[in-house]
């Protein structure tokens, strides 16, 4: 009874999304107050109704209702409560409701928080919000529907796949949509700004804070990912360029240049058609995120079992999204007024360069991943393109990048002095040296390229700290004062800072556990040992273990440096009962420098056991980096002229937002 | 600074950056792909040995041997018409078993046997590679559903 109120919910829903999509846009135009203002009630009734259907599903997950057939594929009465729970997730359908309820939240966050809004821009927004809602429902209700039963019941469930019943891919699918989704709405206001014929600071000033939060999820939710294939998947590798981590790392990239664009246009009113294009484009590679590797066309290490039927009405979505989107673009971009004028050194042209050197680096990583679709749909040769081609040309894209991070905050806006940023800098350039000295020393003289990348990390993160510190003018003026200064900054630059030195600390691990990582495999009978720098890994055999679901062999590792015991590791081999399906969980032990991780593969049948150990160098500090990130942004966030609510566009827009006031709710001739 | 000359400044370094990530584009396409081959394919015309190989298949019932140290195995990959012997040392990936659908990368060696230096099989034991499935019907030994199943 529940999963049916639940499938009728969704279809409220849709009928919910239909009204918010059409009359307020009519309102709009017609500058109708009563019509656009029923935006705001369709908006939050929508949400109670996803909310209601999703927490039907979840019911039916958690009391493992298994007349239900999505329930029955994904879960298993003997499953763990948090992964019944994550198991509403863990599978196409599911997901998808999920995508729906984020969305919603979104929405009818616009529609509560977004009372300062001009009523038609409001209206428009949350027109558009709810196209994609009613696209996506559509997409559920017609194609992958989890609300359908299956007749007769079975006793139990077919569990969910084993390597997502795990805690860190139970969080992981809500926050990489968070970051999806939350693109939307910097999507929603370029297209409803389209629609009005104008930009200005204030539009900025609303863009940016969705933008921040979509880019904090995505960054924490790509993280989270990463990690999991490093501890879960046991080739101790944490990105591997496959289609699906690129697909998500595609909008990471755009939506970091949108967020700096987006500066842009607040602060000097320039950029502008470019910061919608980049809000058009980062919402439209997240569709294609969402929807590539679920239809199937793209071969990936991490497909779900696909459907092919679905692909016509992906299709069809996303040529209307995206297809849509940019020919409105092309129509309406060229009225909108050109904003200030900047000189090519400034803070400014720094941002353009960010924002091109992203872009770029961007459609080299789309034409690696799309690359084997184009040649088959060619000539038909399957091809696959490896990760050197990204590390060939993704790389070389990053260096002058991250090169100028440090330089760009230092430059003022409008007309800068190199010179005088440079002469800033001395102190990053001599961190630069000294990390490198570091690295090379430890190293014994490791390779050329490794250590200047270590340098350049270094001169990243010094330079930001040096931007920071002559901001409160640490060490220079009393204590109190560098503090009452720090507390008087705007929280975007700290949010900066951070931001900044947490992608230097992802670099260290990055660079660490690429380049001097080592690794050794072979075959050990019980009391036998293997050496792994400086360590030593005693097997000693190999015991039988009862999980709730699985039963697991696990070995006993003792790890010695120099003659000292310094931990105990236990590597396991599982087989989930349900789909007989093995599974590895690696042993990791970690110091902040470096990790030991270790994975027990099959017997030989003669007492042996094939065992790869990984000694990683740094490798946490990417996980700790991207959290820094993650912080960076959240900082940001908090800054009281992104506050939702705060900013009043009269007043706060001194910098000329008055272009096409006069007539606010039509739009201006194209 | 004029409206004009600002623009010239941002194209000209759009086309520089653009220019460079499309000359880094070509260079590297043209040496990190790989070409899936089924093993009708690589015995109909075996690769030169320099050329990266996707060999995809089912692996071939009672084929796989283990060497004494345990670390080596060797077993034959086929699409039920041809069959290509494979050696791969190493850890091999828990979904890895007789008669399921697996791709391996890596080069064709000299005497006919093709030396892998990855084997990927995939995450959901239901799920078959596209190209392994595509080169199935090929050969004419497809009886799935469509949505896998190389039971």
């Amino acid at each position: 009874m529940i999963i049916e109120l639940g499938h009728f919910a969704l279809i409220l829903a849709l009928a919910a999304a239909l009204l918010q999509g059409s009359v307020p846009m009519i309102g709009a135009a017609r500058g109708d107050a009563a019509w656009m203002a029923l935006a705001r009630p369709a908006a939050v009734v929508q949400l109670i109704l996803v909310v209601f259907a999703f927490c039907a599903l979840t019911h039916a997950y958690v009391t493992s209702d298994f007349s239900v057939a999505n329930v029955v594929a994904n879960s298993h009465s003997a499953k763990p409560l948090l992964y019944k729970i994550s198991g509403v997730w863990g599978n196409h359908e599911g997901s998808m409701l999920l995508w729906i309820l984020i969305l919603a939240l979104f929405g009818s966050a616009v529609a509560v928080f977004g009372g300062n809004l001009p009523p038609s821009l409001r209206a428009r927004v949350l027109g558009v919000q709810a196209w994609i809602g009613i696209g996506f429902i559509a997409f559920t209700l017609f194609t992958s529907n989890p609300f359908l039963r299956v007749f007769p019941a079975p006793l139990d469930g077919e569990d969910l796949n084993p390597l997502l019943q795990d805690p860190g891919l139970a969080f992981h699918p809500p926050m990489l949509y968070a970051g999806y989704v939350g693109f939307s709405m910097a999507f929603s206001f370029a297209i409803a700004a389209l629609i009005e014929g104008k930009v200005d600071a204030a539009w900025a000033r609303w863009v940016r804070p969705w933008t921040l939060l979509a880019w904090a999820f995505l960054t924490g939710g790509i993280a989270l990912g990463s990690w999991w294939a490093y501890y879960e998947l046991g080739w101790g590798g944490w990105w591997f360029w496959d289609p699906v981590e690129n697909v998500s790392f595609m909008p990471w990239l755009l939506g970091t240049a949108l967020l700096h664009s987006a500066i842009v246009v607040e602060k000097r009113n320039a950029l502008k058609t470019w910061t919608i294009l980049l809000a058009i484009l980062t919402f439209s590679l997240s569709l294609i995120g969402t929807f590539i590797v679920r239809s199937g066309v793209l071969t990936s290490v991490h497909a779900f079992a696909t459907d092919p039927e679905r692909g016509f009405f992906i299709l069809i979505l996303l040529a209307v999204a995206i297809g849509g989107s940019l020919v409105l673009f092309a129509l309406r971009a060229p009225a909108l007024k050109a904003g200030g004028l900047f000189a090519p050194i400034s803070r400014e042209g720094g941002m353009v360069i960010n924002n091109l050197f992203l872009s770029a680096a961007c459609a080299a990583v789309f034409l690696g991943t799309l690359y084997p679709l184009f040649l088959e749909a060619l000539d038909g040769s399957k091809v696959s393109v490896g990760p050197p081609f990204f590390n060939a040309t993704f790389v070389p894209l990053m260096v002058p990048l991250v090169f100028l991070m440090a330089v760009g905050p230092m430059l003022p806006w409008k007309r800068a002095d190199l010179a005088a940023a440079l002469a800033r800098l001395k102190l990053a350039a001599l961190g630069a040296v000294v990390a490198a000295l570091v690295a090379w020393y430890v190293s014994n003289g490791g390779p050329v390229l490794a250590v200047a990348a270590m340098g350049l990390a270094a001169w990243l993160f010094v330079g930001a700290l040096v931007e920071w510190t002559d901001r409160v003018k640490l060490f220079r003026v009393p204590p109190g004062d560098s503090w009452r200064r720090a507390r008087n900054l705007p929280r975007a630059a700290h949010g900066m800072t951070l931001a900044h030195t947490g992608l230097a600390v992802v670099m260290v691990g990055m660079i660490g556990s690429s380049v001097w990582k080592t690794e050794v495999v072979t075959s050990l009978k019980p009391g036998e040992s293997v050496e792994i720098a400086g360590y030593s890994l005693l097997f000693e055999g190999v015991g039988k273990l009862d999980g709730p679901n699985y039963t697991a062999e696990r070995a006993r590792f003792t790890v010695t440096r120099d003659g000292e015991e310094v931990a105990v590791m236990f590597p396991e081999k599982r087989v989930y009962q349900v789909r007989s399906m093995p599974t590895t969980e690696a042993a990791i032990r970690t110091t902040f420098l470096a990790d030991l991780y270790a994975v027990i593969g099959d017997a030989d049948g003669q007492g042996g056991w094939t065992v790869r150990v990984y000694h990683e160098p740094l490798v946490p500090w990417i996980w700790v980096g991207c959290l820094v990130m993650m912080a960076g942004g959240l900082v940001s966030l908090s800054d009281r002229r992104l506050r939702i609510g705060a900013p009043h566009r009269q007043a706060a827009s001194p910098a000329g937002g008055q272009a096409g006031d006069k007539s606010p709710s039509r739009p201006a001739t194209a | 600074m004029t409206r004009k000359r600002r623009r010239l400044y941002i194209v000209a370094a759009a086309l520089l950056i653009f220019g460079g990530a499309t000359a880094l584009v070509l260079t590297a396409l043209d040496d990190s792909l790989d070409l899936f081959q089924s093993p009708s394919q690589i015995m109909a015309s075996p690769p030169p040995p320099e050329r990266g190989i996707r060999l995809g298949g089912l692996v071939e019932e009672g084929t796989v041997s283990r060497s004494t140290d345990g670390l080596s195995v060797a077993f034959r990959i086929t699409d039920g018409a041809q069959s290509v012997p494979v050696n791969y040392r190493g850890i091999l990936p828990d979904l890895f078993r007789e008669g399921q659908g697996v791709i391996t990368v890596g080069n064709m060696g000299p005497d006919g046997t093709f030396v892998a230096r990855e084997v990927l099989a995939k995450h959901d034991e239901n799920y078959l590679p596209r190209e392994v499935v595509d080169a199935l019907k090929e050969s004419g030994q497809w009886q799935g559903d469509g949505t896998g199943g190389a039971q």
